[in-house]
């Protein structure tokens, strides 16, 4: 092997990820008097967070009368009970205060003739309790995502935290269960970098690349859960992975749900407004996963639209222009580009595409990593926490509500900086870091580097990709999954026989899509498996099979690990939490999910 | 002392040619800038004849295509593919732009040429070092600075002062503009360049900031805002189109009204 040295770096904290929830962790950590470092594989404005159009939820009441008790309803009957209602109340009660600290740093929210924070209609959202829709999610026309991400760095350039731009973490460094830091490589210069922080921070979002066609950007790979599964930790509730129901077919570029929040339909190749049929109250502004069921069972039966009657419509063309212009300018701008459609005149053609991961690494309302540990099923992983996509707290549970998950990215990184500020000591001493807690970083590393068989990087990705666009889709049988776990394994078989051709170290994008590939391959395998292993249907995860939802048998969180040296998957589960965070509200009671 | 040789690295070689597969029929010639850091050689000009039916619409789809099947060690950076990031920025058929929206088809000519966002160190192939970009954007110190103490619900802003924000807010940092402006080439340590100008507007326009005075205080200065010369190279190749120009023709009138 090689030889590579360490650069070392001390830190109190040490951030994976500079999206939203990565930004707002280290932002706080910062201002805590912490020495904190913000370690991102892409310079921070480029995080996927940016990407996010629709808005961010929190019941300001700008618009009429909410509640967050309200708020928390919609969550809970959103993740088909599958959420822990401590963590969900603490969302929710944080959300307003976290949306007016964003405006207070520049956020430029769209505005009410009163000139405060305008508010639309999205998915599930709704009032007293499920009565009709409401408007909570707060908008920036429809660049919502891209307006704080940008806003967040600019706020974090005027606090002091140290930023290590394009640098790619490769493994945590575990020493006996406690996590002390984690290596990164450097694409600019090709050095090696060991990170050691009193607690480190994953905020690396989801793994959408795992599938063939996602709104996910090319760098969603899901390196933080690939890195937990490495360090031998459970991921959770994997198995439920969310199909927005408008991506532009053929690209899968994604159409805001605000979209349909703003006046804009679904009709089938019969025109009809089909929504209506699956859920009479609240239509097109069901929650994602009913819609893209709706959307897929409608193109089974023969009504999709186009040539091959492979898609539906979106329809944007009956509102006034001038809305459209104002709030929703750059799917207007998409739909153009992608599908060549003048949102005006024409419907969008879209199809349901895999757009988030409710499921990640668990932990609880203090973005603490936790674990099972024989009896005790809150086992706190010290030195280690994650917050965002990467995370599952779970506030999302089995399907998540549009405009939450920028919302669980400022509520949960500011609840990971509060915790760090309450636990660590500034520049306490840090034990120090011996060589056997890194071999193995390095071994795989240099392995992976010249790696030297048949099979390209792109092709297995590809191999990978196609199993999950077909076996673990918005519907699943026992048939497909059973399929997909042995397709995975295939993949997982095929990994010794890896070619990687560039043998250097700057900029070495073919090495670094083989490490990315290699946390793809992980997380799409205990998808698959914990999918399998799921004999029921709840929120996304819609087993044909198993139809109805089991509360007897399945509210519980599906815990996965993986061995990476076999491939193999082991299987327990965490109580789902029936108890809320205060007195404020008691435990909403799981009921038929019905809109 | 006067420099006579041209700059390491300027002389672009001939490169290698990388031939479609047989029975390909529709074949476009890419012309792609190449550059190894690690070995010694100058940069060259590879060249790929790539069969366009097999590739999604977008030059970018066609880089991924290169690398997934033809080449992989080819460098460029790339991330939403959707026009949001600002990853993909080059400098593609002569004009710099993002790769994942601009169409394969809307280069003319026989072969269509790739190569890095021009006059910045480049790290490799197309990777260029936007160290000084990045901290030309911090300077202007893109954040809301108040001094009223904070309200407990949000700042008011009517629609109308909201408004002032659009064509500002929207930049993604791609330094296409930046890149493109003739001006910050001969002066890049010192001119702000559009994209650092046109945020620096952002904040000064917008309602809510209490530091208009400082901000153009801090803008008065023959290089960092008055090396623009109206080139609108900037408002041309904006792939957001954005207009930086106007941005700092306003800061300019700005800075006129507070003396008369």
């Amino acid at each position: 092997m090689a030889e590579y040295n360490f650069i070392d770096h001390k830190f109190d904290v040490v951030v994976v990820g500079a999206g939203g929830s990565g930004l707002r962790a280290a932002l706080g950590c910062a201002q805590a008097g912490l020495k904190t470092a913000c370690i991102t594989k892409v310079f921070p404005t480029r995080s996927h967070t940016v990407a996010a159009q629709g808005g961010i939820s929190a019941s300001l009441g700008n618009m009429g009368q909410d509640d967050w008790r309200w708020h928390m309803y919609d969550t809970v009957k959103g993740s088909d009970w599958l959420g822990d209602q401590d963590a969900i109340e603490y969302l929710c009660r944080n959300a307003p205060a976290a949306v007016y600290e964003l405006e207070h740093w520049g956020v430029p929210f769209s505005r009410t003739a009163e000139g405060k924070i305008y508010q639309r209609a999205f998915g599930g959202m709704t009032k007293n309790f499920g009565e009709a829709p409401i408007q909570r999610t707060c908008a920036a026309a429809d660049r919502t995502g891209h307006a704080m991400l940008h806003t967040m760095y600019g706020q974090s350039l005027a606090h002091d935290t140290e930023f290590f731009i394009e640098y790619f973490a490769l493994d945590l460094i575990m020493d006996e269960g406690v996590c002390r830091g984690v290596t990164a490589w450097k694409l600019d210069d090709g050095t090696l970098h060991r990170f050691q922080a009193q607690q480190v921070i994953l905020a690396t979002g989801g793994y959408g690349r795992a599938y063939f066609s996602a709104t996910s950007a090319h760098t969603c790979t899901g390196d933080g859960g690939g890195m937990a599964l490495r360090a031998g930790l459970p991921l959770q509730d994997m198995e439920f992975v969310q199909f927005h129901p408008t991506g532009i077919y053929g690209a899968g570029c994604l159409i805001t749900e605000g979209a349909r929040g703003e006046g804009g339909y679904l009709t089938n190749s019969e025109g009809e407004r089909f929504m209506e049929r699956y859920a009479p109250s609240v239509k097109d502004l069901a929650p994602r996963d009913m819609v893209s069921r709706a959307m897929t069972i409608e193109i089974r039966e023969g009504r999709g639209v186009g040539p091959k009657k492979d898609h539906i419509f979106l329809h944007l063309d009956h509102l006034d222009p001038k809305m459209l212009a104002e709030r929703l300018p750059g799917i207007s701008e998409s739909a153009k580009i992608f599908a060549g459609v003048d949102v005006t005149k024409e419907p969008i053609p879209v199809l349901p595409t895999v757009h988030y991961n409710m499921g990640g690494i668990p932990t609880n309302f203090f973005s603490e990593v936790v674990t099972r540990e024989g009896d005790n099923p809150d086992k706190v992983v010290p030195g280690l926490m994650a917050v965002g996509e990467a995370a599952c707290v779970s506030v999302h549970g089995a399907n998540r509500l549009g405009s939450n998950s920028l919302i669980d990215l400022v509520v949960f990184g500011r609840s990971a900086a509060l915790r760090c500020a309450d636990t660590i000591k500034a520049g306490a001493t840090q034990p120090e870091l011996k060589a056997s807690m890194t071999d193995g970083h390095l071994a795989r590393f240099d392995k992976l580097r010249n790696a030297n068989g048949g099979t390209s990087t792109a092709h297995l990705r590809l191999e990978m990709q196609q199993a999950m666009q077909e076996d673990a889709a918005v519907f699943r049988t026992t048939e497909a999954l059973a399929s997909g776990v042995k397709r995975l394994e295939a993949v997982h078989a095929k990994r010794p026989d890896l070619k990687v051709t560039d043998r250097g170290l700057i900029w070495n994008t073919d090495l670094l899509e083989t490490l990315e590939l290699d946390n793809l391959i992980g997380q799409a395998t205990v998808t698959v498996v914990g999918a399998h292993n799921r004999t029921e249907s709840r929120g996304a995860h819609a087993h044909e099979d198993f139809p109805d939802r089991n509360d007897q048998d399945w509210m519980k969180h599906t815990l996965t690990w993986f061995d990476d040296a076999t491939g193999k998957v082991r299987i327990d589960d965490r109580p789902v939490h029936s108890y809320t965070m205060t007195n404020d509200i008691a435990y909403i009671p799981p009921k038929a999910r019905v809109y | 002392m006067v420099q006579l040789a041209l700059p390491k690295n300027s002389r672009v070689q001939k490169g290698r040619h990388h031939p479609a597969p047989a029975g390909a029929k529709n074949v476009k010639t890419f012309r792609i800038y190449r550059y190894d850091p690690e070995g010694n050689e100058n940069p060259r000009w590879d060249t790929y004849d790539v069969d366009v039916d097999a590739c999604g619409p977008m030059v970018l789809d066609v880089l991924i295509h290169i690398k997934n099947e033809v080449d992989p060690t080819l460098a460029f950076r790339r991330s939403c593919r959707e026009g949001v990031c600002g990853s993909c920025a080059m400098n593609i058929g002569g004009r710099n732009t993002l790769a994942c929206t601009h169409g394969h088809d809307e280069t003319h000519g026989s072969a269509c040429q790739i190569s890095p966002l021009p006059h910045m160190p480049v790290v490799k192939d197309l990777i260029p070092d936007l160290t000084m970009f990045y901290a030309q954007y911090a300077s202007v110190e893109p954040w809301l600075h108040t001094e009223t103490p904070e309200p407990q619900k949000e700042w008011r802003q009517t629609p109308e002062d909201r408004e002032k924000l659009d064509g500002l807010y929207e930049c993604i940092l791609c330094a296409c503009c930046s890149t493109s402006c003739p001006s910050y080439w001969w002066n890049g340590d010192k001119y702000l360049g559009p994209a650092a100008l046109l945020h620096a507007y952002r904040w000064l326009i917008d309602s809510r900031d209490e530091a208009t005075g400082e901000r153009l205080d801090d803008l008065e200065d023959p290089f960092k805002l008055y090396r623009c010369h109206t080139i609108m190279n900037c408002a041309q190749v904006c792939p957001k189109g954005l207009n930086p120009a106007k941005a700092i023709a306003e800061i300019k009138k700005m800075l006129v009204d507070r003396v008369v």
